[in-house]
């Protein structure tokens, strides 16, 4: 019988931890099928944060190591520079990678490490149960921000790949959304654009994910995907803002 | 092979190579800084690898990433800096992943002073992150020793899957004296199947982890964690040891401090003194079998450090409350002289001699 559709190999096969209605099922299905489609996952060595996401390294199906909070870059650097072959990637949230982790995800940027890092933002932390994030929006209530994030005291949201767009050393910063179908198909696109900047040695690379969180967020799925759409979209605009032609 | 003069920093960094150390992460702190001054230097000409991080928070997690990868790495910092590692360390033992870790140890609490001190015994031999672990801590006393306990270091890392701690202080990483490298230079580190290195389509994942969410699951690591050490404590003890069965007075010390008492204990000994010291080269393990050596009718036990008192715990641990046990230690990078160790030799021992 001919094979119309079939899961992908670069992720295991056992079930995730991932709440209902939560986009990092999306985000990992299409790593893998990167990874697949690029013939680099029998090569790949991947990054685990600390996080929702603390325990990807039970999904996706090629060598891990799982890092304390924030460090996933720095230890991708050390992977990449003893296996400067091999493809070495991070999967990293919000409050790993732009709080405990701004100076790891700059610096790895900086000395053009040639990684890539898939930055999932929801705009909260999930795992330890709904507190305020960098990423958090001014006004959005939180665990620790009950009466909504104040721009006067816990500052305005943080920007990061606007941030890492201004370092030479990041060649490839996009941000996308895996809120529809087209914008999924768009994501898949700019994820294997930032590999390929990796496969090709060019420098360091990211992907930032606008993705949901309808259990801390207090939404359902669908109303959780409408959220972003009308709030994180306008503040954390989605496009490319750097690929190797412009660093020329 | 004959003998080169060498700063004992620089000499940290070319055992490292001889060892077959290809990779270091680091970040300059006084007074440590020739170590990746020199790496950075020697690394690329054979091929290895040099990273100045942007901290030591970063360089350790470096290490970790490339330990995990089957690297054979090195790190080096001081106190505050090694402060700074430890949650980087407590990775590195729960997740089981070889590396030299040196601590060249100068004056605190906090910033301090960058003078010469033995305050980090206490975090190197109890676990300065979190968790139940140990290091196996290597405490040299001159520049010849360093590189010996280096090289022996990156094997016993190995060995055991354990980060290793090599203990010094500013004087010996800031001294010059003639070293030898006595083993061959293409040594070459063990096979690492654990090690990720992408699994070829021909294994199952490798996984490099310290969580387990699971109690059941985390208490059989930690006991499995447990009996390495236990194997540690019988079979990597190395000790010095000089007169202990006769001796009236028994000093406590090591490092640099062993040879400062090495002095006292010649003068000492022209006045007619009876005194042997036991100088530990491994912290953890500890010698405390060694005390049981001691003369009985010994009159005490002076430890003599660079602190306000750290390693003089393992000695009363050690003697079991049979000898008494006396401390003499200067602070804040201050280095006791021979002459003031003496003086309290005498003051204990009265007119005994």
């Amino acid at each position: 019988m001919a094979v119309i559709f079939q899961k992908t190999r670069g992720l295991t096969d056992v079930p995730t931890h991932y709440c209902p209605g939560c986009t990092h099922g999306i985000i990992h299905r299409l790593v893998a099928e990167c990874l697949e489609e690029l013939g680099v996952l029998d090569d790949a060595i991947g990054v685990a944060p600390v996080g929702c996401s603390v325990m990807a390294y039970k999904y996706f199906n090629c060598d891990m190591h799982e890092a304390a909070h924030g460090r996933a870059p720095a230890v991708a650097t050390g992977i990449k520079r003893v296996r400067p072959d091999n493809f070495v990637f991070t999967y990293q949230g919000d409050g790993d990678l732009a709080s405990i982790g701004t100076a790891e995800i700059v610096h790895a940027a900086h000395r053009g490490e040639k990684i890539s890092t898939i930055f999932v933002n929801n705009a909260i932390y999930g795992m330890t149960g709904g507190q305020m994030a960098p990423t958090t929006l001014v006004g959005q209530k939180t665990t620790t921000s009950p009466y909504g994030r104040d721009k006067e005291t816990q500052g305005s949201p943080i920007r990061m790949s606007e941030l890492l767009a201004t370092i030479e050393g990041a060649v490839f910063v996009e941000r996308v959304a895996v809120d529809t179908p087209a914008n999924i198909r768009k994501a898949k696109k700019a994820i294997k654009e930032c590999f390929q900047v990796q496969i090709d040695k060019k420098g360091f690379g990211i992907v930032e994910v606008l993705s949901t969180c309808p259990t801390n967020w207090g939404l359902t799925p669908p109303e959780a995907l409408k959220w972003l759409q009308k709030n994180l979209m306008p503040y954390y605009p989605l496009g490319n803002f750097r690929r190797p032609e412009e660093v020329k | 092979m004959s003998k080169v003069l060498m700063k004992g920093n620089e000499a940290v960094g070319a055992a490292a190579i001889a060892a077959g150390c290809r990779y270091f992460f680091g970040y300059p702190i006084t007074p440590q800084s020739e170590v990746p001054e020199y790496l950075s230097r020697e690394l690329p000409k054979v091929g290895g690898v040099f990273v100045q991080a942007e901290s030591e928070v970063a360089a350790i997690n470096m290490v970790y990433g490339a330990a995990g990868a089957g690297g054979r790495v090195l790190t080096s910092s001081s106190s505050p800096g090694i402060a700074l590692k430890q949650e980087g360390i407590s990775y590195l033992a729960g997740a089981e992943l070889p590396c030299v870790i040196v601590d060249m140890m100068r004056g605190g609490p906090g910033l301090g002073s960058i003078q010469p001190s033995q305050t980090d015994y206490f975090l190197a031999t109890r676990g300065g992150g979190n968790g139940d672990y140990r290091l196996l801590v290597l405490a040299p006393s001159d520049v010849q020793e360093l590189v010996d306990l280096i090289m022996l270091g990156f094997d016993l890392a190995d060995e055991y899957r354990s980060p290793v701690m090599v203990l010094g202080d500013g004087m010996i990483g800031q001294m010059m004296e003639p070293v030898e490298f006595k083993e061959d230079l293409k040594r070459e580190a063990p096979e690492k199947p654990w090690a990720t290195t992408g699994t070829k389509g021909q294994r199952k994942p490798n996984i490099i982890n310290s969580l387990y969410l699971e109690a059941e699951l985390l208490e059989e690591h930690n006991i499995h964690l447990q009996e390495k050490y236990a194997k540690m404590r019988e079979k990597e003890v190395r000790v010095e040891t000089y007169n202990i069965e006769n001796a009236d007075l028994v000093f406590a010390a090591y490092g640099t401090t062993a040879r400062i008492v090495k002095t006292a204990i010649s003068k000492l000994e022209e006045e007619g003194y009876k005194v042997g010291l036991i100088r530990p080269i491994t912290l953890f393990p500890y010698p405390y079998d060694t005390f049981k050596n001691i003369n009985p009718n010994c009159k005490g036990v002076l430890t003599v450090e660079m602190n306000a008192g750290q390693m003089i715990d393992d000695v009363k641990i050690a003697v079991e409350g049979k000898i008494p046990t006396y401390f003499y230690g200067r602070t804040g990078g201050m280095v006791p002289g021979p002459a003031e160790i003496a003086d309290k030799a005498r003051e204990i021992l009265g007119g005994v001699r």
